[in-house]
């Protein structure tokens, strides 16, 4: 059996690199990914500790994170699309309208 | 699952229902009559009331103990579903005039507050973090209301990738706490934590992960630059809604979690969160003397009010004030709802289309003009200051009481401070309402004028009576320890 301590160092990878993402990248569509990789580096964990406790209930998380990220999905890219028309441009440093 | 569980939830089940339909409804409803999609949305949140306030104050668990209904979660609904039902008003004719009439508004807002009503119920990391979902998910969509409006689907985007970004460290904060503990229900992350069966580091990053994500929910600072741009660029009417109704959410969860499971942690959190506090205090202040625009002012002011509120953590971990500073919170937002909808109603009176109306210049000669509006307004800013007998005052009395009590004077002192700083902004939409002359124009409509009244009373009627509404609040809290 492969030792819990190297899915957990895969899922800190994981976690890390989507906060990279989401901190230095400006394209919406490439942080939203970064996001999704947040969310997955947290599944990883669930999975990993239900089998290493033998806990069905960290499994079962997974499903219900899955679905919130497929509504969240729906959501974001409804608005990234939206202002892609409007602006020809997803940069979310050209997002600064409004000052003060 | 099994009957007494639906019933344990009545309100909240009723609540999702209720929303559900009224999406079907509203298909059947003309355009120009979605007064009827507002008035049924405000049935629905009148049915969840009257289903909340019939059942006891017994703490009561449910769906295998991740979900408890006590007297902590019906006050807090209770603010949810005033503030809802205060909004759906402030909404209509706002809605109309913006030419915004759109009937999923309603049933949106109502996905909203059962989230936060959820939210209240949660006693499982799991459902925490559903209900944060089920409570953000729709907000997105309420900020970009505006559609093709460049401000408002900027405050959409922006509200999406952060709400976004701090749902994942709470997610995440949650696994490595199941990770730490094998557990995700609240009161046995406790008991793993006293058998010292727990990673105590993985435990405490957990933890932390969890207060960042809800501070990013409640904008708490360093984690606030969103708050001004969405604020702004959302319809004000789902601006109003937001500030009370999500900020209060974040606190009750984070209040529940340490609360409950992280009693043991407090010698590693209270620092932090006693530096938390004084930040957002000083800074949200601070921001907001420079500010010209209403709806900036109002979200620092918000950031501001949170700072307070942050303080009823500090001592969470201290038994013998733990009651006290639960119910001062409690407190606290009571009037913080009714002072923030009152203040954002009279935004809404006077502001225009496409954004326009907004600057604290075009408040000059709205005493002369709308001297109720005016006066209310005047009203909502002396209660934001603490001014008594306003039920602002009142409110922060009760918690920098408790902070005084729990051995933090040097923080009730920099709330005084910060307090009576925060005076000059306040007063600078006085001064400029009835010193100086100009032209303001307000919108005259009944349903905002009853939203005027009722918060108008709701300051000053439990500012002169603040002993019942605080034995309220005493009670709500009893059951929970």
């Amino acid at each position: 059996m492969i030792p819990i301590d190297y899915f957990v160092g895969l899922s800190v990878l994981m976690f890390v690199v989507g906060i990279a993402g989401v901190l230095l990248r400006r394209n919406a569509l490439v942080v939203f990914m970064s996001l999704e990789l947040i969310l997955n580096a947290a599944n990883l964990l669930f999975v990993a500790f239900a089998a290493y406790y033998e806990l069905l209930a960290g499994q079962l998380f997974v499903f219900f994170v899955m679905t919130v990220a497929a509504a969240e999905v729906a959501v974001g890219l409804a608005l990234i699309v939206e202002i892609f028309r409007a602006k020809k441009s997803i940069d979310v440093d050209q997002m600064s309208s409004m000052k003060g | 699952m099994n009957l007494t569980d639906l019933v344990t939830i009545l309100p909240l089940a009723v609540l999702a229902v209720w929303a559900t339909l009224l999406l079907l409804v509203d298909l059947w409803i003309p355009k120009d009559r979605k007064g009827i999609t507002a008035v049924l949305a405000a049935l629905g949140l009148a049915l969840a009331m009257g289903l909340s306030l019939t059942r006891g104050q017994q703490p009561q668990q449910a769906f295998g103990g991740m979900v408890i209904v006590d007297g902590f979660a019906i006050f807090l609904d209770m603010i949810f579903l005033v503030s809802g039902l205060l909004s759906i008003a402030l909404a209509h004719d706002y809605l109309k005039r913006m030419n915004l009439a759109r009937g999923e508004y309603y049933a949106l807002l109502l996905y909203a507050i059962s989230g936060m009503i959820l939210m209240t119920y949660a006693y499982d990391l799991i459902i925490v973090f559903l209900a944060l979902e089920l409570l953000s998910i729709p907000l997105y969509i309420l900020s970009g209301f505006i559609r093709l409006n460049s401000r408002s689907e900027e405050a959409a985007l922006k509200y999406f990738l952060l709400g976004a970004f701090s749902s994942g460290l709470v997610l995440y904060g949650v696994a490595l706490i199941f990770g730490a503990t094998a557990r995700t229900d609240l009161p046995g992350i406790l008991a793993a934590v006293q058998q010292a069966s727990a990673n105590p580091a993985m435990l405490l990053v957990g933890g932390a992960l969890l207060l960042v994500g809800f501070s990013f929910k409640s904008a708490i600072v360093p984690f606030h630059e969103w708050v001004p741009d969405v604020y702004q660029g959302a319809p004000s009417s789902v601006t109003a809604f937001m500030s009370v109704g999500a900020k209060a959410a974040g606190f009750a969860a984070l209040m529940r979690v340490f609360v409950t499971a992280f009693p043991t942690l407090s010698a590693d959190f209270t620092p932090v969160l006693w530096g938390l506090s004084a930040l957002t205090m000083i800074v949200g202040n601070v921001i907001a003397l420079a500010q010209t625009n209403l709806k900036r002012l109002l979200a620092y002011s918000s950031i501001a009010q949170a700072g307070y509120l942050m303080m009823a953590f500090v001592p969470y971990a201290q038994g013998m004030v733990l009651s006290d500073t639960i119910a001062a919170m409690l407190f606290f937002l009571v009037g913080y709802m009714f002072t923030t909808l009152g203040a954002w109603a009279v935004v809404i009176a006077v502001e225009k289309a496409e954004g326009k109306g907004l600057e604290m210049t075009d408040y000059a000669g709205l005493g002369r003009r709308h001297p109720w509006l005016a006066a209310a307004m005047t009203l909502f800013m002396l209660s934001f200051i603490g001014v008594p007998p306003t039920l602002g005052f009142w409110g922060k009395f009760y918690l920098f009481r408790t902070a005084v009590e729990g051995g933090f004077t040097t923080l009730a002192l920099l709330g005084l401070l910060a307090s009576i700083f925060s005076a000059f902004y306040y007063f600078r939409v006085v001064v400029m309402m009835f010193m100086q002359t100009g032209k303001a124009e307000a919108r005259r409509d009944p349903w905002l004028a009853l939203t005027l009244g009722i918060t108008s009373l709701g300051v000053i009627g439990f500012g002169l009576l603040p002993g019942s509404l605080l034995n309220l609040a005493l009670q709500a809290v009893l059951k929970l320890l």
